[in-house]
C-alpha cells in the first residue's frame, strides 16, 4: 500500500484568504471571531461569529460565474485553486481523468435556500430563478471545482455534518491508496450565515454569546465559522517523481459512530475512531506528539474528547499537546476538518503547535495541556485531527512528520 | 412588432446575461449571445417576473433567439389583456 502524501494546501477562511494568512493568525493566537456583520447583527441573540470579512467575490469570480456559486461553492472554488497551484498540478488530458474530487459540506447552498425562501414565505413569490437548485445542492462545491480545473475523473460530496470534511479526505485516501486515482483533491467548505441557520443554531442553545474558549474555564459555547479548505494527496512515488513539494503524510484514517445520541457526544465513540486511525496508521498512541481537537468550546464535547484522549493514550495523554484551533478560525462545520487538517500538517512541518486562543484557566474535568494562548515549538512525529458531528459521526485523521 | 417591448426585453436580456444591450438586436440568436439553455430557462424566469406572465413550459422549449422571446412576450401580454390567459 502507497504512502499518501500532501503536496498542495488551500484555505479561505475569516482568518484570511489564503493559506499564508491562515497559518500566521494561528501562530499569533489571533482569533478571527468578532461581532456578526451587518445583515444578521441585532436580528438573534447570536452576537458573534467567525466570518471571513473583507471577502469580496467579485475579486474572484466575474458576475456571470457568481449568478452559479453560492458562498460554499466560492469559498470551495478558492481553495481548490490554491491547493492545486501550490502542488504545481494542472489537469490536462490523462492527469485529469486520474484526479479525483471530494469535498464535504454539512449545509451546503443553504444561504441561496434561504433568500428565496424567504422571498416565497414571506412574499409568496410564484416563481423562482433556476439557478436556485444548482447553486443549493450539495454537490455543487465539488461540481464547480471540476468544471473549473478541468478534472474528469471520479467527484462526490460527503455530508456529516461536522465531520463532513475528515470524511471527504479519508475516503480520498483511501481511493489513492488504493491505486484508483493518482491524486485527489479533497477537503471541505461551508458558508452557514443565513438568517435560518443562525435561528436554527440558536435553538439548540449551544452557541457562545461571547467567543470560543475551548477547554476552558467558562466557556460558553462554540462559534459559527465559515470557510473552505482543500488538500492534493498523491502516493509518495509520483509526488517524488514530480519533485513535488510534501507537506507530510495522512497516514490513517479512522471512524466510528455512536449510535447513541443525535446531539450528545460519546466518549467511546470518539476514542473508537481515534484508536482506528492509529491502527490504520501503524501509529503507535506514544508517537503521537499533538492532536488538533475537535475542541468546539461547548460544555460537552471538551469534557467527553478530554475523557476519550485519556481512554486512547492512558499515561502519554499527560505528555501530549492538544489545541482547539476552532478558538480562532470558528466552528466552520463540514469545513471544519479541512481547516484543521491544514494546521495539523503545518504544525508537523514547520515544528510549531498553534495554541487554544481566547483560554483563561483550564475548564472542570479539562486537564490536558492545550497550548494555551500561545504557540509553541515542538517537533511532534504525528498528530491526529479530530472530528466528532452531530449525529454521533465521528472521523478522526492521523497525520506523519514527513522527514 | 412594439418597439417598446422589443427593447425592454433586450434590457432584460443584457441585464441577466451581463451583456450590453447595445449589442443585442431582434436578430441575435441565443447562441450567438452564448446563452447556454440554463440561461435561457433564467431569461424566461426574468421575463415572467417583469411582465407579470406565465410562460408555459412547452412555449419556452421554442424560444432560442430574441425575436422569438419578444413575440412570445408579446403574445402572452396580450392574452394577459384580453383576459384569456397568462
Amino acid at each position: 500500500m502507497p504512502r499518501v502524501v500532501v503536496t498542495g494546501l488551500g484555505t479561505v477562511s475569516a482568518l484570511g484568504p489564503d493559506t499564508a494568512s491562515f497559518w500566521r493568525s494561528l501562530l499569533a493566537g489571533q482569533s478571527g471571531i468578532g461581532p456578526l456583520d451587518g445583515d444578521l447583527a441585532g436580528k438573534t441573540s447570536v452576537a458573534v461569529g467567525a466570518q471571513a470579512r473583507g471577502y469580496d467575490p467579485l475579486q474572484h469570480f466575474d458576475v456571470k460565474h457568481l449568478d452559479l456559486l453560492d458562498r460554499f461553492s466560492q469559498f470551495a472554488l478558492l481553495a481548490a485553486r490554491e491547493a492545486a497551484r501550490d502542488a504545481g498540478l494542472s489537469f490536462d488530458g490523462e492527469r485529469g481523468e486520474r484526479t479525483a474530487v471530494v469535498m464535504g459540506t454539512g449545509v451546503a447552498g443553504k444561504t441561496t435556500e434561504d433568500d428565496a425562501f424567504r422571498l416565497l414565505y414571506g412574499h409568496d413569490q410564484k416563481r423562482f430563478s433556476p439557478f436556485i437548485i444548482p447553486r443549493t445542492m450539495a454537490n455543487a462545491a465539488t461540481s464547480q471545482i471540476t468544471m473549473d480545473l478541468g478534472i474528469t475523473g471520479p467527484g462526490f460530496t460527503v455530508s456529516t455534518a461536522c465531520s463532513s470534511a475528515n470524511h471527504a479526505i479519508g475516503l480520498a485516501l483511501g481511493m489513492v491508496r488504493s491505486g484508483l486515482v493518482d491524486a485527489a483533491l479533497a477537503g471541505g467548505s461551508e458558508a452557514p450565515f443565513s438568517l435560518g441557520m443562525i435561528r436554527g443554531w440558536e435553538g439548540v442553545r449551544v452557541l457562545a454569546p461571547d467567543t470560543c474558549r475551548p477547554f476552558s474555564r467558562d466557556r460558553k459555547g462554540l462559534v459559527l465559522g465559515e470557510g473552505g479548505a482543500v488538500v492534493v494527496l498523491e502516493p509518495e512515488e509520483r509526488a517524488r517523481a514530480r519533485g513535488a513539494n510534501i507537506y507530510g503524510e495522512v497516514a490513517g484514517f479512522g471512524m466510528s459512530s455512536d449510535a447513541g445520541h443525535i446531539t450528545q457526544p460519546s466518549e467511546s465513540g470518539a476514542a473508537r475512531a481515534m484508536e482506528a486511525a492509529l491502527r490504520d496508521a501503524g501509529v503507535a498512541p506514544e508517537a503521537i506528539g499533538y492532536i488538533n481537537a475537535h475542541g468546539t468550546g461547548t460544555l460537552a464535547n471538551d469534557i467527553t474528547e478530554t475523557q476519550a484522549i485519556h481512554r486512547v493514550f492512558g499515561a502519554h495523554a499527560g505528555r501530549l499537546a492538544v489545541s482547539s484551533t476552532k478558538s480562532m478560525h470558528g466552528h466552520a462545520l463540514g469545513a471544519a476538518g479541512a481547516l484543521e487538517l491544514v494546521a495539523t500538517l503545518l504544525a508537523l512541518r514547520e515544528g510549531l503547535l498553534p495554541p487554544t486562543a481566547n483560554f483563561l484557566a483550564p475548564g472542570d474535568g479539562c486537564d490536558l495541556d492545550y497550548v494555551p494562548l500561545q504557540a509553541r515549538e515542538a517537533r511532534a512525529g504525528a498528530a491526529l485531527s479530530n472530528s466528532f458531528a452531530f449525529g454521533g459521526l465521528n472521523a478522526v485523521l492521523c497525520v506523519r512528520r514527513w522527514e | 412588432m412594439d418597439s417598446n417591448l422589443a427593447q425592454k426585453v433586450i434590457e432584460i436580456i443584457a441585464k441577466t446575461q451581463h451583456l450590453d444591450a447595445a449589442k443585442i438586436t431582434l436578430d441575435s440568436s441565443y447562441e450567438d449571445l452564448g446563452i447556454d439553455s440554463l440561461d435561457g430557462v433564467n431569461i424566461l424566469f426574468a421575463m415572467e417576473n417583469e411582465f407579470d406572465i406565465l410562460i408555459p413550459d412547452e412555449a419556452a422549449k421554442e424560444i432560442r433567439n430574441v425575436r422569438h422571446t419578444v413575440e412570445g412576450v408579446a403574445k402572452l401580454l396580450d392574452a394577459k389583456a384580453s383576459g384569456t390567459g397568462g
